[in-house]
């Protein structure tokens, strides 16, 4: 089994505990390897970016740590609580369980659970590339589903519900209350009624982060959560971010294109192409890394000199 | 020894007719993933074409050799069934084309019932029965009995092997098998590429119809009767077939029917005919639920 | 009408018509009707005694046909543009001046359930009490059952998005568990009905198991099967079900233990009335009615509680609601099994109906039917269910009284075996006409400051 000699960039340089660590991630789709061996921390209470050309396999990391793909060699391990020794993390690896809860926290083996197991038990959140809203359903809607599981048990399971108990009707006025909270936090209330799919196209995406985040994650993990967005709608981005981080304590680990995203708030930086980690580290290491210039160096040296001078705004 | 290899031929026999029909399944689910629920009324509506149009021909050129008057027979089910089925697709699919996907599955419902009753409406309910056309066979001596290898049967299984080579060859090598080929990756894109997906397609409903066509005339020419209700547990069968094979694959339904058909010919034979068609839907729900590629599909990655 | 379309239209007069073009587009649909004709038109086969299978030549059905499609398709291009423009406005015309009734939703559904709960005395006061026999029964009893059927079956496929082909299954073992119950046990229609309820939920759990992951068609497909599998071990395993011959001699429900018949112990006698079957008619009517309105109460609050929206959810995006951390298998079997329980009430009260079923109330033509009473009616839509049950099951019915057409088509003319013909062609048209069903506007079940109807553009319509 790994032994714990390969230490983690993020606990080197910042001494931080991770809450989510990756390790030899492998993931093969017949004869294309999308993810090779690759391994990486995700610190807690911090913004993490995973960068990279496009094909470098990205979404497919995305896909493995969020349940949706089953990789094919790699322990993904996620810590609740202050669990996270080695001998922890052993202890669950050699049994057969999925994951292991004590009084100090938890740690669970992403790579044994199913998708929404990750997300209900886990506590790992997700948005898409491809806005996945509920889009027959209103803003209020939307955000109330991301409840469901707790509100679900406060209905008795429909039973309380159908008959009208008060105690389900206060846990929905309190669902309610968390929604319009985060409605405001994003500044949809006055659209609560309208049907997601008639949102623009920034409002959706926040929308789907604030979705997200109802259901109280400890991971939250973007993917492309500023594509398409104009400058204006990014600063807003980082803005909720920010607060997300700071104001809920909640770690995110996102994919980006977007370097006045990354660069604006990531803490940590892990480059990948062709499914290969090339590089892991602070913003400013990234940007001076000669492998990261390399890796982008399809691109026209007018935009290299763009993107550099947007990062030294 | 003998009962088993006669079951074996007669198994072979009604798996033909199951792949041919299978084909005309695969081919329409493939390129617009539409499960196209008429086509086994198509096919029993083929079997009553193919009838009355050989008592036409019979007694109109009462001298005609059979093998003359069969060809006139396949050549004209086929072009009408084709037409047929022309029709269909273009009143009841091509305008639910963009629409949201019960939509045709819903108006392939009722394609259905209306062939149904159609052909009771216009042709009576009762069944209708031919004389055997022709008889005879090889007598087969094996160990203590014998085994009847008669002429339709090899005429079945010998038919539906050119065709599917046929077939294969015009989806694999001519420009009209690209352009299916390309419509069933990406519909869009081949339009935007210049082939006319509309006509593309409505093609494709032709050669399953013409296919399902040729497997009504052997219908005619192994069993002699036909019937209104004759449509639609053949129809299931042949899409289990299809499914069975891997829907998509051409070989694979031409192989899930000659599965389907020993299945059912030895579970007849050996067990009880009553559930036999229970084998047949068991077949289909155990292929859906463990192995829904089939053989030969392809499994279905799902993007996140 | 290419031609037509080509040109601008900036004054109303009639562009020239090109007769040559007409006639040649007529000609050819005229050449393809034919061929469509022949020979399934044209040549009746009937099996004579001496001959075997003879051609009986319809040449004047087919020239009659034939001719039809010539004119109709000359009077398409020449008038058509005027009629679908009038139409169109027409409709709209109409649509403003019933828009304002929205307003009145509540008057609606409050005068409707009374009109309901007022519809038997109605029926007998104006058709009389034989008259009133057919009406209540044929159509007031039918409609109600199939209304009950859309509805159970509008929680798997309107709420939860899932194909399913193969209720009917659910509606008969709702009522082959309640006549061998009641035959078997003698156990009472009150007992037998909850339990219907329970077996065909457990049912619904052991089949949706195993097919609730696969996706769209094949759901649909799979679950067919199931339908078909059931049917037919109905009709072979003799000694349970009595197979083809059925069952009969299902005792009647009682009015709380009085009969409804002529006795001295039955009801009329109890309550000092003058016997007539409609006394049992009438009752009938009123348990389908109560069983009807508890299917459509249960609903409503369903979707208002957590399980309804994740039902909606489902069926809008199912990766969406995983990521949300919702367990899809529980939710889509919770909508299997409810929407089978309500079949099965309804199957328990079919069985009582008449006293007697056979598998041949169980084809998949029944399920075609239910499902295509839920996509008509606008998926979700509790009212678009019901008025698609009462087109389209009060609709054929209709046909039986249409009598007079034989003054109009012969007396060998018989509007009944139409019915089914007329029904597959409704279907299509339906489909092509309106793909998204009667009533596509969707109700949110939560609301913050105002309630607005969700357009059906945007409402998805699941994958299974």
């Amino acid at each position: 089994m790994a032994n714990s000699a390969t230490t983690p960039a993020v606990a080197a340089t910042t001494g931080l505990e991770p809450i989510l660590r990756v390790e030899h991630l492998t993931m093969r789709f017949g004869g294309l390897l999308a993810v090779n061996d690759l391994s990486f921390d995700v610190a807690r209470g911090q913004i993490t970016a995973l960068i990279g050309p496009n094909g470098a396999g990205k979404t497919t990391v995305f896909n493995c740590i969020t349940g949706f793909y089953k990789p094919t060699i790699g322990r993904m391990a996620l810590f609740s609580g202050g669990l996270q020794t080695d001998a922890a993390i052993e202890f669950v690896t050699n049994s057969p369980t999925r994951y292991r809860r004590t009084s100090e926290g938890a740690v669970f083996l992403l790579e044994r659970m199913a998708d929404s197991e990750i997300a209900a038990k886990a506590k790992v959140a997700r948005t898409f590339q491809n806005i996945r809203l509920f889009t027959g359903m209103t803003v209020l809607e939307n955000l109330i589903v991301a409840q469901h599981n707790w509100l679900n048990r406060a209905s008795g399971y429909s039973i309380l519900g159908l008959i009208g108990a008060p105690s389900f009707r206060k846990a929905e006025a309190m669902a309610v209350e968390l929604a319009v909270a985060w409605l405001d936090r994003i500044g949809l209330t006055h659209r609560a009624d309208d049907p997601a799919g008639a949102l623009p196209y920034g409002d959706q995406r926040r929308l789907e982060i604030a979705r997200a985040m109802c259901t109280g994650p400890v991971l939250l993990c973007l993917d492309e959560p500023a594509a398409g967005l104009n400058p204006r709608e990014s600063a807003d981005l980082n803005e909720l971010l920010l607060s997300i981080k700071e104001g809920n304590g909640t770690s995110i680990l996102l994919i980006e294109h977007d370097m006045s995203v990354v660069m604006e708030i990531s803490d940590h930086i892990v480059v990948l192409e062709y499914g290969i980690k090339i590089s892991d580290g602070t913003p400013n290491h990234i940007r001076n890394d000669p492998k990261v210039i390399a890796a982008y160096l399809g691109v026209e040296d007018e935009e290299v000199d763009e993107a550099e001078a947007e990062l030294d705004r | 020894m003998d009962y088993f290899l006669q079951q074996l031929i007669n198994g072979l026999t009604l798996g033909s007719v199951y792949g041919l029909i299978a084909i005309g399944y695969t081919m329409v689910y493939g390129i617009i993933g539409m499960i196209n629920f008429a086509h086994g009324d198509v096919f029993m509506l083929s079997v009553f074409i193919a009838l009355i149009v050989f008592l036409l021909i019979t007694s109109l050129f009462g001298g005609l050799a059979i093998a003359f008057a069969l060809i006139l027979v396949l050549i004209c089910a086929m072009a009408l069934t084709a037409l047929w089925s022309w029709a269909i697709e273009r009143i009841a699919y091509r305008p639910l084309r963009g629409s949201f996907r019960l939509a045709p599955l819903i108006s392939a419902i009722g394609m259905s019932i209306f062939l149904i009753n159609f052909v009771q409406l216009v042709q009576g309910p009762r069944n209708k029965a031919l004389p055997p056309i022709f008889d005879g066979g090889f007598l087969i001596p094996i160990g203590d009995g014998n085994i009847t290898l008669a002429y339709k049967q090899i005429l079945i299984v010998a038919t539906t092997a050119v065709l599917l080579a046929a077939f294969w060859y015009v989806v694999q090598k001519t420009p009209l098998g690209r352009a299916q080929r390309a419509c069933e990756q990406d519909r869009k894109m081949a339009a935007l590429l210049g082939i006319d997906v509309d006509r593309t397609i409505s093609l494709t409903f032709v050669m399953g119809a013409a296919l399902a066509a040729v497997a009504g005339v052997l219908f005619m020419v192994q069993y002699g009767v036909v019937n209104f209700s004759d449509g639609f547990v053949p129809g299931i069968k042949a899409f289990t077939a299809a499914v069975l094979g891997g829907i998509g694959s051409l070989p694979g339904a031409v192989i899930g029917g000659l599965l389907i058909g020993l299945i059912e010919t030895f579970w007849s034979a050996y067990f009880s005919i009553d559930y036999k068609d229970v084998a047949a839907f068991s077949i289909l729900a155990i292929t859906l639920i463990f192995m829904p590629s089939g053989i030969f599909g392809k499994p279905d990655v799902e993007k996140v | 009408m290419a031609k037509a379309a080509a040109e601008p239209r900036i004054e109303k007069g009639r562009e020239p018509i090109d007769w040559r073009a007409a006639i040649k587009d007529a000609g050819f649909l005229a050449l393809f009707t034919l061929g469509l004709a022949f020979p399934i038109l044209a040549f009746r086969t009937r099996q004579d005694l001496s001959k075997g299978l003879v051609l009986d030549p319809r040449w004047e059905l087919v020239a009659t046909l034939v001719a039809i499609a010539f004119f109709a398709r000359l009077g398409w291009i020449v008038f058509g543009g005027r009629i679908s423009d009038a139409a169109s406005s027409t409709a709209t015309r109409i649509g403003e001046k019933l828009a304002p009734l929205g307003e009145y939703k509540d008057v609606f559904r409050y005068g409707g359930l009374a009109l309901l709960i007022a519809y038997p005395f109605l029926a007998v006061l104006f058709t009389g009490p034989a008259g009133a026999l057919k009406w209540i029964d044929n159509f007031g009893i039918q409609i109600l059952i199939y209304v009950m059927l859309g509805w159970g079956l509008n929680i798997v496929v309107g709420l939860a998005g899932l194909l399913d082909l193969g209720y009917v299954a659910f509606y008969a073992v709702g009522a082959y568990s309640t006549a061998l119950l009641s035959t078997h046990y003698g156990l009472s229609f009150w007992i037998c009905l909850p339990l219907a309820g329970i077996f065909a939920a457990f049912w619904g759990i052991l089949l949706g198991f195993p097919v609730l992951r696969l996706r769209g068609d094949y759901l649909a497909i799979v679950t067919l099967a199931f339908g078909e599998i059931i049917r037919l071990v109905l009709i072979n395993w003799v000694e349970l079900t009595n197979g083809a011959s059925g069952i009969s001699g299902i005792p009647r429900p009682t009015f709380f233990g009085l009969p409804f018949n002529a006795s001295d112990s039955g009801f009329a006698a109890f309550f000092g009335l003058e016997f007539t079957p409609l006394h049992r008619l009438f009752f009938l009517f009123y348990l389908i009615l109560a069983l009807a309105l508890l299917t459509n109460w249960v609903t409503i609050r369903l979707r208002r509680l957590p399980i309804g929206r994740a039902w909606e959810a489902l069926r809008e995006d199912e990766i969406a609601c995983r990521s949300l951390g919702i367990d899809t298998v529980k939710t889509k079997l919770t909508a299997f099994s409810i929407g089978a329980m309500f079949g099965g009430f309804a199957g328990a009260f079919f069985a009582v109906r008449l006293g007697f079923i056979s598998p041949k109330s169980f084809e998949f033509m029944e399920s075609a039917v239910i499902l295509s009473i839920v996509v008509l009616g606008g998926m979700g839509s509790q009212v678009g269910v019901a008025i698609a049950a009462i087109v389209m099951i009060g609709g054929t019915e209709l046909l039986r009284e249409l009598g007079w057409l034989k003054a109009v088509f012969g007396p060998g003319f018989d509007p009944t075996q139409y019915r089914m013909l007329l029904f597959g062609m409704a279907m299509v048209a339906m489909m092509v006409w309106r793909p998204r069903g009667l009533i596509s506007r969707r109700d949110p079940s939560i609301v913050l400051h105002e309630r607005r109807a969700v357009g059906g553009d945007l409402v998805k319509e699941g994958h299974g």
